[in-house]
């Protein structure tokens, strides 16, 4: 068998018309190639289970985003100045795309709830990864380019967030801009270039416009397709967390491998419909997530005088901006404001470091002790914790809970190397298992 | 390709220099594209000063007007107001305004130029939210209940006292910025410039 990349042999017509085309284009493009290696022969491991659909749900979900902001880019305008009727352009053409445009509330509503969904299916995503040792060797740069789409969605979902020019999307653009201007000696430089003004203005909207609809989708797709390519060329990790490559038949197809398609085709399609019928109910009934999804102070157009009284980032951003809001100390002569920017970004970067961190000889958490177990599911409290309280207005008993959240945030990444691997293991099985 | 160790020196040198010279060139290509996310010249040039008339403004009252695309507070402070400023010298971070938030003509205790006009942008030192006033003393407006009046910024809980200094062990690294301002008569006052008629 030969994987992703390998020489497939070109297409032969059977002297049909379809054939010959097929031929044709084979000869002059790896059409054929591609189709096996990637799908039809490309084996992946047959005991998949439900954490397994969230991989092509993300592609689903970019398609949709994809697709719904092409068409509401032919109706918003990025311009910060106000019309006649004193309200800012931008916002004013996200009410007429709401109001005016036949069909455009509900492609903006698909964009929207698309956000929420996006990383909802990313973080599940995320933690099929985390609980079956999916980043091991040999797949640490797949998850090196996952964790590269995991920033590029961030900073894609932050300038998307500027656009409809509403109260939340002013004040957070404003927060998070400043928080490079924390970063001692260049700092200050650094936020005005970002803005391209001294203030969050007309500028910063069109830079930010820029960035969401060009740069970053580019940027997105590319490390999409390395993602992809990379855990091709390695072969998809399972629930057990062991190679099927050991074991293969006297073709070289591993024993427990499935052809993709259309075994997982088919699969992920059952998957496709169920997200979609929670996706289209969230649409129709729920599109601002009770707040959480779209917060209510950006159905206020943007007052550069005025912060609403509580303002908070969109719910998928609440956990980093808890641990932002936790460091109240200074540190080495900088101030806390520093150091809140320096763990917020750690706290996103660390993901990066995990197939080095995990020193466990298995990789599946099957197959690991009662200290892998506990320590991935007080992170996960912690992760939902500060989420939460990322939501809510500061307060000191809040800011405690934080702090002791934060801490073990990180021991939870830095104090990897020695827990993973004091825990005691159950042996791998040969084969992968399935009820 | 192996050519058995036999490098041709003159030729490697001409590639070295060429992937260079290139290189040089696709990084002065930058400048344009760097320049260009920088503020423009009307950027530059909107910063002009703003005029208020502070007739209307009556004792206890504020108002906001808008200078550089900021808010700028003005607060005709009663005398309970200022009052409460030397108690908090041991509970704010920097009480002598040492830190160099303001202009010299407003390093003084009440951080104004008259005792009860405070002059102050109305934007956090932490991240740049606008505070809330929280103006009435003790827990009525949700504040502890030693509040003794001032402002609270909602994104990330920093609290000032009435002439803008912040409180210790908060986001907030520094005191509200005083703008630079001028009287230009007893209820008129310039912002954005220290001097009459400069």
């Amino acid at each position: 068998m030969t994987m992703a990349g390998g020489n497939y042999e070109k297409y032969k017509s059977d002297g049909s018309l379809a054939g010959n085309v097929l031929e044709w284009v084979d000869a002059r493009f790896p059409a054929t190639s591609m189709w096996k290696g990637h799908l039809s022969e490309y084996y992946a491991p047959k005991n998949f289970n439900f954490w397994y659909f969230f991989g092509s749900l993300a592609l689903l979900v970019l398609v949709i985003q994809i697709v719904t902001g092409i068409f509401l880019v032919m109706h918003y305008k990025p311009d910060a100045a106000l019309n006649a009727a004193g309200v800012p352009v931008a916002f004013a053409s996200v009410e007429y795309i709401m109001r005016d445009v036949p069909g455009g509330w509900i492609i903006r509503y698909m964009h929207s709830t698309g956000a929420s969904a996006f990383f909802i299916v990313v973080y599940l995503h995320m933690f099929r990864g985390l609980i079956y040792g999916s980043y091991r060797k040999p797949r640490e740069l797949t998850w090196l380019f996952g964790v590269g789409i995991f920033l590029v969605l961030m900073g894609e979902a932050f300038f998307g967030y500027l656009l409809p020019w509403g109260q939340m999307s002013y004040w957070g653009a404003q927060v998070i801009v400043n928080l490079f201007g924390a970063i001692p000696v260049i700092g200050n430089d650094l936020s005005i270039v970002i803005r391209g003004d001294f203030v969050v203005g007309d500028a910063t909207l069109n830079r930010f416009f820029s960035f969401h609809v060009i740069a970053f989708p580019l940027v997105l797709i590319g490390l999409v397709a390395a993602h992809i390519l990379a855990l091709h060329e390695t072969g998809s990790n399972n629930p057990d967390g062991i190679d099927i490559k050991e074991k293969k038949d006297e073709k070289g197809i591993p024993l427990d491998g499935i052809p993709f398609h259309p075994y997982y085709t088919v699969k992920d399609i059952v998957g496709v419909v169920v997200f979609l019928m929670v996706f289209s109910a969230v649409m129709f009934f729920a599109p601002e997530g009770a707040g959480y999804f779209l917060e209510t102070p950006n159905f206020y157009p943007a007052d550069p005088l005025k912060t609403p009284p509580h303002i908070a980032p969109v719910w998928y951003f609440t956990p980093y901006y808890s641990i932002l809001r936790a460091m109240v100390w200074n540190f080495f002569g900088l101030d806390a404001k520093f150091w809140g920017v320096v763990a917020m970004g750690a706290s996103v970067v660390i993901f990066a470091f995990l197939p080095w961190l995990d020193r466990s000889p298995v990789r599946s958490i099957r197959y690991r002790g009662p200290i892998t177990k506990v320590m991935i599911t007080l992170f996960v409290i912690c992760f939902f914790i500060l989420g939460y309280l990322g939501t809510l207005s500061p307060s000191p008993m809040g800011e405690l809970i934080s702090q002791v959240c934060t801490v073990f945030y990180f021991a939870f990444f830095l104090g990897m190397p020695w827990w993973s691997r004091m825990d005691k293991f159950k042996p791998v099985p040969e084969r992968v298992t399935m009820k | 390709m192996s050519n058995q160790g036999k490098v041709d020196c003159g030729r490697r040198r001409l590639v070295v220099a060429t992937a260079a010279v290139g290189g040089a060139g696709a990084v002065a290509a930058l400048v344009p594209f760097v320049s260009s996310l920088l503020p423009s010249e009307r950027a530059k040039a909107a910063g002009a000063p703003v005029e208020v008339d502070i007739s209307k403004l009556e004792s206890g009252q504020m108002m906001t007007v808008e200078w550089r695309g900021k808010p700028v507070w003005i607060i005709n402070r009663t005398k309970e107001m200022l009052d409460t400023l030397p108690k908090l010298a041991d509970q704010v971070a920097d009480p002598k305004s040492e830190k160099n938030q303001q202009p010299a003509y407003a390093q003084n205790e009440t951080r104004s130029v008259k005792p009860e006009l405070l002059v102050v942008v109305g934007i956090c030192t932490h991240l740049g939210c606008s505070p809330s006033s929280k103006f009435k003393a003790g827990a009525e407006e949700g504040m502890g209940a030693d509040w003794l009046g001032g402002f609270l910024c909602p994104c990330h809980g920093s609290t000032f006292d009435f002439a803008g200094r912040v409180f210790k062990a908060k986001p907030a690294p520094t005191n509200l910025e005083v703008p630079p301002h001028v009287y230009l008569a007893d209820t008129r006052i310039l912002i954005g410039e220290d001097k009459k008629g400069a």
